[in-house]
């Protein structure tokens, strides 16, 4: 498959949120910040892949997020009114100088850039979506991490009252996850704070989520309230739900089955009914940036 | 009147397939058509199974036999619905692209039993026919006992694709559940009774 590049790619819906930014910002800010996106995807993007964005009404509409019920449309019917003001997230745990930030404080110490990246679902499906977000490191570098700060656990909001889904045992609640330090400080793991150039949508995690490119989506969690360094492995909701069929790292690999589905192949969503299955790739297709985090580690073991 | 029912309940059975269809041709299947098709079909097929189980403690409800008219209508729809199921996995999902459907079959437990499922389905349908009643007489009734482990066989299937048992694989296991149970209870009261 030939590469296709961003410009060539991008469908007319977000040339106009782009010029709508481009409006609000001004035009020099607008164009260092679609020269940055330029840039950008030619470093980060999955080579040999057909970048083609997923519709903005299939982001936001097809989504796994079982807080607000198991259904892939729930998120979006019953996250209308969930409140993300106030929102305060806490960085703690092993670090020198740990944070309380309001989601306000967040946004304007950490501006935000546009990233295309591939969400592969464990399910085997996949969507390519613009998000606009900063590396996690950032957020890190500013609290210090400490020798003892070996991995990073994330737990996102409990709040039966506004979201259905926690009222009944699907998963331990809150949804905890978790990543290795280095995998935390790379510069593809990004905090995600909108989409489509816009304000991230209730459905998909707002008003912080995580978002990292070669791991099974499912790794990347919503709606975060506090960020622990800690010394352990963390357990994550999904690894304590079924140990032998969840993985701490839940790299993209199409050679480690899950127990119970294939991973060789996956769907693009919204293809039509005729177009084929493609092949999966090895971490999603980033590993010439992350495939060095695990030399010499048996990704059957650690799956 | 009656003799209107039974085409009333088959075009009313028609029409999960009708829906479908439209919704291939008008585009409205959403973002991930083929699954939407899979799963269409299979929830379909585990409802006409209880439908299916439903006659008998219909009948028994209601002290009314003309249930039992319907009971073989539903059961081809389910090896119906259980068909087109197949074929879209196979057809539109797989493109009949053995190697990793026979992968699929051999190591996944829920594709493994699921395909039982519709294995077993296949000598129901071939003896459903008037006919076939009169030529196997009682072996008719234990052969057509084989629904109930297709039951189980469904339903385990949905359990063990679904990422949690919540909601729905839960409820479809325990609705067969309840059919199966009330069968069991009658067969006791036989033996207590007479």
């Amino acid at each position: 498959m030939k590469k296709i590049k961003y410009s060539e790619i991008t469908p007319e819906n977000i040339y106009k949120n782009r010029r709508n930014f481009i409006k609000k910002f001004g035009l020099a800010a607008g164009s260092v910040f679609l020269s940055q996106n330029l840039n950008f995807s030619a470093k980060a993007a999955p080579k040999n892949e057909d970048l083609k964005l997923t519709e903005y009404r299939y982001v936001t509409t097809y989504n796994n997020y079982y807080e607000f019920g198991t259904g892939k449309s729930d998120p979006v019917e019953r996250s209308e009114k969930f409140k993300t003001t106030p929102w305060d997230v806490v960085i703690d745990g092993e670090v020198e100088k740990p944070l309380k930030l309001s989601i306000e404080e967040i946004t304007t110490m950490f501006p935000s850039e546009e990233r295309i990246y591939k969400l592969r679902c464990v399910e085997g499906w996949s969507m390519i979506i613009p998000w606009l977000g900063f590396p996690l490191n950032k957020i890190l570098k500013k609290v210090s991490p400490t020798s003892k700060g070996k991995f990073v656990k994330f737990t996102s909001i409990l709040d039966p009252e506004q979201m259905i889904g926690q009222r009944f045992p699907i998963l331990d609640w809150p949804y905890k996850e978790g990543l290795r330090i280095d995998e935390a400080m790379h510069d593809l793991t990004i905090m995600v704070t909108g989409l489509y150039g816009k304000k991230l949508p209730n459905q998909n995690g707002s008003p912080l989520r995580l978002i990292v490119p070669w791991k099974y989506g499912f790794k990347s969690s919503k709606a975060i309230v506090n960020i622990k360094l800690v010394e352990k492995m963390p357990t994550s909701s999904w690894m304590k739900a079924s140990p032998n069929e969840y993985g701490f790292y839940s790299n993209v690999n199409p050679r480690v089955d899950h127990p119970r589905w294939s991973q060789a192949t996956e769907r693009v969503i919204g293809e039509s009914i005729i177009s084929p299955r493609i092949p999966t790739t090895m971490f999603n297709g980033y590993g010439d940036q992350v495939a060095n985090l695990y030399t010499g580690m048996d990704l059957k073991k650690y799956f | 009147m009656t003799k209107y029912l039974k085409p009333g309940v088959f075009i009313l059975s028609l029409f999960p397939f009708l829906i479908i269809t439209y919704k291939i041709f008008f585009n409205k299947l959403g973002p991930e058509p083929v699954k939407e098709i899979t799963h269409f079909t299979g929830e379909w097929t585990l409802i006409f199974i209880c439908l299916t189980l439903s006659i008998s403690p219909l009948k028994k409800f209601t002290k009314l036999s003309l249930w039992i008219n319907f009971r073989r209508m539903l059961g081809l729809f389910v090896f119906f619905y259980a068909t087109l199921h197949l074929l879209t996995y196979v057809g539109l999902d797989y493109r009949f692209d053995w190697q990793p459907i026979f992968d699929d079959v051999v190591k996944k437990k829920y594709v493994f039993i699921g395909f039982a499922a519709w294995l077993l389905l296949i000598p129901l349908a071939i003896t459903s026919s008037r006919k076939m009643v009169m030529l196997l007489k009682n072996n008719w009734k234990k052969l057509h006992r084989l629904i109930y482990v297709i039951a189980i066989f469904g339903s385990l299937h949905y359990i063990w694709l679904s990422k949690t048992i919540f909601f729905k694989p839960l409820i479809y296991f325990i609705i067969i559940i309840l059919l199966l149970a009330f069968r069991i209870k009658i067969k006791n009261k036989n033996i207590n009774y007479g």
